[in-house]
């Protein structure tokens, strides 16, 4: 093993510089030149220019006007510099009782439909950017009447962010809050109580 | 359950090995010294990693050479990483202001990267500077991925020789595997995933003010360069705390079934250079049916489970047909997220893309199950195919009693000694992972760290062991690992479980490569055909499962029975 020193501390040294240095910095280079919003964290600007958040990470919202996203363990809610899923387990008291408590306050809101599932499941990053097609329909009534608009307008504007399963099989239909937050308030600027 | 999500999960698993086909020759040709068209580019390079080094990389080593080699590269490599991570807060490129780690933290995540486990006590954005994730971390992934693979190259030298001598040249081996095969993979991989939204980024973080006018602070990392290796080397680290879930490295449907393929591709493709490098395709491609239809009936099972009725939704009276949720990301539902699961603890890789903690508790114990076969549907990239090939050496040593003929396999006699060795790989295992569990059982200053009481605790605990001595890497999250007694005691287990087999399957080595090879006779049993795949996945089953049924029957079989007197209430 003595005779095998130099080779280990010299290799190391060179792998370093060749794996931790060259290898990620060029990488940054070719993606920042060539994809540079996606290298960039696909970042979303308003129309002044400001960031308003990432097409890719969940957000808070709980204004009534707005689609709300998934229950989040990330942080105090959807905090995008502490990721994190609630690692409840599946008979977890802690959990039986989140789920219960806000199962009521969607019933509250739409008695008599079906909750969807991931209305009241916690996402695996806590920054989960989407929700389910059925779980935007559920809240179709509630965001027309607080815009004082009708909800076949606002189901028009969610359809057109459902995304469907890529080719046909990979992942599931799903509507990106944010984006469809946006796309609500430039159709109905000025409308409603917002 | 539905068609596409049965074709999702096939599509993974099956892609997985169709790809690996192709870079198992490629990969071959790198252990052989064979010429490559990457030659041209690379070879000066090779040439100056040997002249500094001062190594002649034609020289043959002993086994005993060989694995000092391994050992004091590892060691080299253990140090430079505990120092980067101990000495963090002076060094360059910390936009993020963070202070060195804690020497118990640092001890177990330099463990952790140098074994291939990258089992995290940490949360990768609230913890590791962007120096610390890029020039420390990310250069373990390729090189602990690389050593993993030397011991295949030695092993396959040793059954391929007739009364030789050596198994092989260790920096050789490392270094051209680390060149030539790893790198330009992983380098086409993560532009690609760059392309598709994956962060590429050196700044910190980025500042939002979101639609209701409050504050969102977004980290950023150079995700896709270490993603890329960190699926390709079969090491699993994230770069961020929630690994592959995070829609910053794992953004769509897409990325997540390229990730997803990245965990095993190489995997299997050491499985295919070992078979190309000794010259007996039939009978690697024996071990990758067994191994891959243990794999596929896991993958099944767990789509039947998690598409179960979980518990918290029947009680709330919620919609249960998109499965159990609790953990898993609306882009990937049930399907990908299973997929990933099965792909992950198979391989012994360890990043998710959904949280297991939160799985159904049937669900929990595959995922468990599968690291506890050891690490070998496909396992690390040539960590698996060679602890695969002692499975096989057990399986005709159980057919040679049952005959009263002395085994072969490969064209080589196992005798007495090689089969010592393997029984010391089968036995570390349950040892560290038993060993460690029920003193963790008891100790107070251990359960203080569980989130879940219970059977789920135990889960948490059981889970815990298997990953780091399985040098899987993953997690019940719930667990708070980052104190004293989890760090020592999980960086002991990767230690036992990485270096324990790495230096038997090298004694193994040297003990095959002096004997002659053997032509097939008549009384030779075949190690091709369906009688010798159902014979070897018996034994990988008594080995490696029946040791931990009684564990999992305290753990997650019990919490079945209680979620089914908990669902008899509605």
């Amino acid at each position: 093993m003595l005779t095998s020193i130099r080779p280990a501390v010299v290799m190391i040294a060179l792998f370093t510089a060749l794996l931790g240095v060259a290898y990620p910095l060029a990488v940054t280079g070719v993606a920042q030149v060539a994809f540079p919003t996606q290298a960039g964290g696909s970042l979303v600007h308003n129309k002044a220019g400001a960031v308003v958040g990432s097409a890719l990470i969940g957000q808070r919202f709980s204004e009534p006007v707005y689609l709300h996203p998934r229950p989040s363990a990330a942080g105090e809610g959807y905090d995008a510099s502490s990721s994190s899923g609630s690692n409840l387990g599946p008979l977890s008291p802690d959990l039986i009782a989140r789920v219960q408590r806000d199962a009521d306050a969607l019933r509250s809101e739409a008695a008599g439909r079906a909750i969807p599932a991931d209305a009241v499941t916690a996402s695996a990053s806590g920054l989960d950017p989407d929700i389910s097609p059925a779980y935007a329909e559920f809240q179709i009534d509630r965001i027309a009447t607080a815009r004082g608009v009708p909800a076949d307008e606002v189901r028009q504007v969610i359809q057109q962010h459902i995304k469907g399963r890529t080719f046909g099989v990979l992942g599931q239909p799903r509507v990106n809050v944010l984006l469809t937050n946006r796309a609500l308030d430039a159709r109905f600027a000025g409308a409603g109580a917002h | 359950m539905n068609i596409q999500g049965w074709a999702e999960i096939a599509l993974t698993l099956g892609l997985s090995v169709l790809l690996a086909w192709p870079i198992g020759v490629y990969m071959s040709r790198v252990w052989n010294g064979e010429r490559t068209w990457l030659d041209p580019v690379l070879k000066p390079v090779e040439g100056l990693f040997y002249r500094a080094a001062g190594v002649d990389p034609s020289r043959s080593q002993g086994w005993l050479g060989y694995a000092g080699a391994l050992l004091a590269f590892n060691l080299a490599g253990f140090l430079l990483l505990y120092a980067m991570l101990r000495l963090q807060g002076v060094l360059p490129m910390n936009p993020q202001g963070f202070a060195g780690v804690s020497p118990h933290l640092a001890f177990n995540t330099a463990v952790s990267f140098v074994t291939n486990t990258n089992w995290q006590s940490y949360g990768g954005e609230t913890t590791m500077s962007t120096f610390t994730q890029m020039v420390g971390l990310t250069v373990q992934n390729f090189v602990s991925a690389a050593t993993g693979a030397t011991i295949a190259a030695a092993l396959a030298r040793a059954f391929i020789a007739n009364r030789g001598e050596g198994v092989g040249n260790f920096w050789a081996d490392l270094t051209r595997t680390s060149l030539y095969v790893l790198l330009p993979i992983a380098f086409i991989v993560a532009v690609v995933l760059a392309g598709l939204g994956v962060v590429q980024s050196l700044a910190a973080s980025a500042h939002a003010t979101t639609l209701e006018g409050g504050s969102q602070t977004i980290s950023l990392f150079p995700t896709a360069s270490q993603l890329a290796i960190k699926q390709l080397g079969i090491n699993g680290g994230g770069v961020f705390n929630v690994n592959s879930a995070h829609p910053l490295e794992n953004p769509t449907p897409l990325t997540n079934l390229i990730t997803a393929i990245s965990i095993n591709v190489m995997g299997w493709a050491a499985f295919f250079a070992f078979g190309r490098s000794v010259m007996a395709k039939k009978e690697v491609r024996a071990l990758v049916v067994a191994a891959f239809l243990m794999l596929g009936a896991a993958g099944a099972a767990l789509y039947v489970i998690e598409s179960q009725p979980a518990p918290a939704l029947v009680a709330a009276d919620v919609s249960t047909t998109a499965g159990n949720m609790e953990g898993k990301e609306v882009r990937f539902g049930v399907p990908a997220s299973v997929a990933w699961a099965t792909q992950t603890t198979g391989a012994s890789n360890g990043s998710v893309n959904s949280m297991h903690a939160s799985y159904m508790p049937l669900g929990g114990a595959v995922t468990m199950f599968l690291m506890q076969l050891g690490e070998i549907l496909p396992g690390g990239i040539g960590s698996g195919v060679a602890v695969m090939v002692l499975m096989a050496m057990l399986a005709v040593f159980v057919a040679g009693l049952m005959v009263g003929r002395t085994p072969e396999y490969l064209g080589k006699k196992i005798e007495a000694r090689e089969i010592q060795f393997a029984m010391f790989v089968v036995l570390v295992v349950p040892l560290s992972v038993l060993g460690f569990s029920a003193v963790a059982a008891v100790l107070p200053e251990a359960l203080a760290g569980l989130l879940n009481k219970g059977p789920h605790g135990l889960s948490e605990i059981l889970y815990a062991y298997t990953s780091a001595t399985g040098n899987n890497g993953s997690a019940f999250a719930g667990l708070s690992a980052n104190a004293p007694w989890w760090d020592t005691t999980l960086g002991l287990a990767m230690l036992l479980g990485r270096f324990v087999p790495a230096v038997a399957v090298l004694a193994v080595a040297g003990a095959l490569v002096a004997k002659p090879r053997l032509a097939p006779s008549a009384g030779t049993l075949p190690t091709h055909g369906p009688l010798f795949i159902g014979l070897l996945i018996g034994v990988i089953l008594i080995l490696g499962g029946l040791q931990f049924f009684p564990a999992l029957s305290l753990g997650p079989i019990v919490e079945h029975f209680d979620m089914l007197q908990f669902m008899a209430r509605f």
